[in-house]
C-alpha cells in the first residue's frame, strides 16, 4: 500500500517561503509526476514527502498515518536521486543489500534479494565492481536495484535520467515504465522533461513557483489546460498565444493555438493569417516553421516533413476553430465554446 | 625556447627546494651527529662534523639518569589516546556543522579556531586549580584530557572541511535506505571519509606528542612525556651537549618515523583537504 496525501503543506526557507501552500491526493499504485520550471520547488516537495527536509506547516501522511515528523528511515520510501548516490566504497552487492541490511533481514534472504534484483536489471556480473567502474546507465541501475529490494510504499525519483544521454534515457524510460506495471507500486517521478512526463505519468502535477497549477491526466493536461501557463507549459513546441483584437474576436482576453493545430497552404489567400517563414527546423518526420505572422508576432507551426520550406516563403494559417484555447484577463481557461 | 625556460625554471625551484629544506634540516642533522660524539668532542673549536670517536654511552645515560622508555610510553599514550578521543568528539560534531549546519554555524567555527590563537597561559591558573582539584596533575589520563581539550579545533576543523567534500546526497540516500543517524555516521561517513580521517589523526598525534607548554606544566615524575624528559636536561651539570643531544634524538625519532612514512597523508592533512 502507498498511498499519500499532503494537506496544506507549507515549506519556507528562512524568510523565503518556496512552498506557500499545497494539497494532493495520491493514491495507492499511481504513477505521478512532478513538473515545472526549473527552482519551482519540485525536488523540494519531494523531499518534504521523502522526509529529508521538514515541512513549516501542514500535514503529510502514507496511507492514511500522518508521517509528517517521522525521519525518512522511518517512512518506509526509496528514493533514486539525479546523481544515483551510490555509496562509493561498496561494491554493488553491498550498495543493493544496504537498505536489507538496515533493516536487519537475515543473510541468506538478502544474498536471494540482491540476487533477484541483479537478475531483473542485468546487473549480475558487475556485483563485485565498486560503483566507480560502472557506466552511467549501470549505475542508475544500481541506484533503482536498491530501491526496489525493500519494496517500499513508494518509489521517489528525482530527474533520475538527466545524467543519461538521449538513447539511455528513452530505454530507462521504458524500463522504469515496465518496472511500474511489474510491481504496482505508488511511483512519484520529477522531471523537466515534457516527454517523460507525457508517456510515463497516470496523472501530472504542474507546479509554479511553489503552486499546483493543476493535477490531472496527461490527455486532461493537453486537452483542457486550466490556465495560460499549463496551457504553454504542456505541449512540444510550446502552443502560440495571441493578445488583443484577434482574441477579442473570441471573446477572450488572449487566444492559444498548438503548433499542431494550424491548417497551413502557401495558396496566396488561402488562409485566415498570412506570414512569412522565419526558420524551417527539418525532423523528417515532421517540419517545424517559425513563422512570421503579420500583426500577431512569431508563432510555431507544424506540419508534416513531405514539403521543403525557405527563409522567406509565404505561408497562409488557419487555426482549427474547435481547437483554439481562449483565456480570460488572469490566464485562466474559459470553458465554454466562443460565440 | 619556451620549453627550455621552463626547466630551467623547474631546475630552480628543486635547487631553491633543497636548499630551503636542508638549511632547516641543518638543526636537526647537527643534533643526530652530536649525540655520537663523546662530550668533550661535542664543543670542541673548531667543531667537527661527524664524529670522530663513535659512541653510544650518551643513550645508555641518558636511559640511567632519566628512564626514556617510561617517557616514550606515556607519549604514545597521550598523543594516541587524546587524538582517539578527539575523534569520538569531533566526528560527530563535524558531521553536524557539515550537514545540518544552522545560521551559527560559520561563528562557533571561527571560535573554536581563535581559542587556538589565546596564549595557553591565560588560563594556566584555572586549569591548574582544576586539575589540582580533581587530583588530576601529573596523571596521564588528566594529560589526555587537556591534550584532547586543546586539540579538539583543530580536529573538528580537518573533518569539518574533508565532511563538506562528501556529496550530501550519499548520506541522504542512507536515510532513505533506512539508516539512523548512527548507522549513517559509522557506515557511509566514516568509510568515505578515511583518508581525512587517517591525516587528521597523524597531525595531531604529532601535535599532541611535541606539546610541551601543558605537559610541563601538569606533570611531574609520573606522567612526564618525552618533552618533560628532555626539559628535564636543561639544567644541566658539567659536560651535557652531547646527552642533551642523545636525549632530544630519542624524543624526536619515534615521530620523526612516522612522518616520514606518512608524508603524503600529512601534506593532505596540512592543506586541509584543498589539495586532493
Ligand atoms: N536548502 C535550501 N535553502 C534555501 N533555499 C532553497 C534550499 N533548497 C532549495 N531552495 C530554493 O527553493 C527553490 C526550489 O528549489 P527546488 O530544488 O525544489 O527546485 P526544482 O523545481 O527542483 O528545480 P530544478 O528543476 O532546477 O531541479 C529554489 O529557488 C531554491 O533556490
Ligand atoms: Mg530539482
Amino acid at each position: 500500500m502507498g498511498s499519500i496525501t499532503l494537506e496544506h503543506v507549507n515549506k519556507s526557507f528562512g524568510e523565503v517561503e518556496i512552498i506557500p501552500d499545497i494539497s494532493l491526493e495520491i493514491e495507492d499504485g499511481e504513477f505521478v509526476v512532478f513538473v515545472g520550471p526549473s527552482g519551482c520547488g519540485k525536488s523540494t516537495l519531494l523531499r518534504l514527502i521523502a522526509g529529508l527536509e521538514d515541512t513549516t506547516s501542514g500535514h503529510i501522511k502514507l496511507d492514511g498515518e500522518d508521517v509528517t515528523g517521522a525521519p525518512p528511515a522511518r517512512r518506509g520510501l526509496a528514493m533514486v536521486f539525479q546523481s544515483y548516490a551510490l555509496y562509493p566504497h561498496m561494491s554493488v552487492r553491498d550498495n543493493i543489500a544496504f537498505p536489507l541490511k538496515m533493516a536487519k533481514m537475515p543473510q541468506a534472504e538478502i544474498d536471494k534479494k540482491v540476487e533477484y534484483a541483479a537478475r531483473t536489471l542485468n546487473l549480475g556480473s558487475y556485483l563485485d565492481r565498486r560503483p566507480r567502474a560502472l557506466s552511467g546507465g549501470q549505475r542508475q541501475r544500481v541506484a533503482i536495484g536498491r530501491a526496489i529490494v525493500r519494496e517500499p510504499k513508494a518509489f521517489l525519483f528525482d530527474e533520475p535520467l538527466s545524467n543519461l544521454d538521449a538513447a539511455l534515457r528513452v530505454n530507462m524510460r521504458l524500463e522504469i515504465t515496465e518496472l511500474h506495471q511489474q510491481l504496482k507500486t505508488t511511483m512519484i517521478y520529477v522531471t523537466h522533461d515534457q516527454v517523460e512526463a507525457m508517456t510515463m505519468a497516470d496523472r501530472i502535477v504542474v507546479l509554479n513557483a511553489g503552486n499546483v497549477e493543476q493535477f490531472g491526466s496527461p490527455l486532461e493536461l493537453y486537452k483542457r489546460p486550466a490556465n495560460r501557463f499549463v496551457a504553454g507549459f504542456i505541449g512540444s513546441p510550446k502552443m502560440n498565444f495571441v493578445d488583443g483584437p484577434e482574441a477579442e474576436k473570441h471573446n477572450a482576453h488572449s487566444i492559444g493555438v498548438r503548433p499542431e493545430h494550424f491548417a497551413l497552404s502557401t495558396t496566396a489567400g488561402a488562409g485566415q493569417w498570412a506570414g512569412t517563414v522565419n526558420v524551417a527546423e527539418q525532423l523528417g518526420s515532421d517540419t517545424f516553421l517559425h513563422v512570421e505572422v503579420e500583426g500577431l508576432g512569431l508563432m510555431t507551426v507544424r506540419t508534416d516533413g513531405e514539403q521543403t520550406f525557405r527563409h522567406g516563403d509565404k505561408v497562409y494559417l488557419t487555426p482549427a476553430a474547435n481547437r483554439i484555447y481562449r483565456f480570460d484577463a488572469a490566464g485562466l481557461a474559459l470553458q465554454d465554446k466562443p460565440t | 625556447m619556451a620549453r627550455n625556460a621552463s626547466v630551467q625554471t623547474k631546475v630552480g625551484f628543486t635547487v631553491l627546494a633543497w636548499a630551503v629544506a636542508l638549511l632547516l634540516f641543518s638543526p636537526i642533522l647537527w643534533t643526530i651527529v652530536t649525540a655520537f660524539k663523546t662530550e668533550a668532542e661535542a664543543i670542541a673549536t673548531p667543531p667537527t662534523f661527524l664524529p670522530l670517536t663513535f659512541t653510544l654511552d650518551n643513550f645508555g645515560d641518558v636511559q640511567d639518569r632519566s628512564d626514556y622508555i617510561k617517557h616514550a610510553w606515556n607519549s604514545i599514550l597521550v598523543s594516541v589516546g587524546s587524538t582517539l578521543l578527539g575523534l569520538v568528539i569531533a566526528i560527530p560534531a563535524a558531521w553536524s556543522m557539515a550537514f545540518a549546519p544552522t545560521k551559527r554555524t560559520k561563528d562557533i567555527l571561527m571560535w573554536m579556531l581563535s581559542t587556538k590563537m589565546m596564549p595557553a597561559v591565560g588560563v594556566l591558573i584555572p586549569i591548574y586549580l582544576i586539575f589540582r582539584d580533581l587530583r588530576l596533575l601529573d596523571t596521564v589520563h588528566g594529560l589526555t584530557i587537556i591534550m584532547t581539550l586543546i586539540n579538539l579545533p583543530i580536529i573538528i576543523w580537518m573533518l569539518y572541511t574533508y565532511f563538506k567534500e562528501i556529496p550530501v546526497d550519499i548520506l541522504e540516500a542512507a536515510r532513505m535506505d533506512g539508516a539512523e543517524l548512527w548507522n549513517e555516521i559509522v557506515h557511509v561517513l566514516v568509510p568515505m571519509a578515511i583518508p581525512g580521517i587517517a591525516s587528521t589523526l597523524l597531525l595531531n598525534v604529532i601535535l599532541a606528542w611535541n606539546e610541551a607548554f601543558w605537559t610541563i606544566t601538569l606533570t611531574s615524575g609520573r606522567a612526564g612525556t618525552l618533552t618533560a624528559f628532555i626539559s628535564s636536561f636543561s639544567s644541566p651539570q658539567g659536560l651535557f651537549l652531547a646527552k642533551l643531544s642523545a636525549a632530544s634524538l630519542l624524543a624526536i625519532a619515534p615521530i620523526l618515523l612516522l612522518g616520514w612514512f606518512s608524508q603524503k597523508q600529512l601534506v593532505r592533512g596540512l592543506t586541509f583537504g584543498a589539495v586532493k
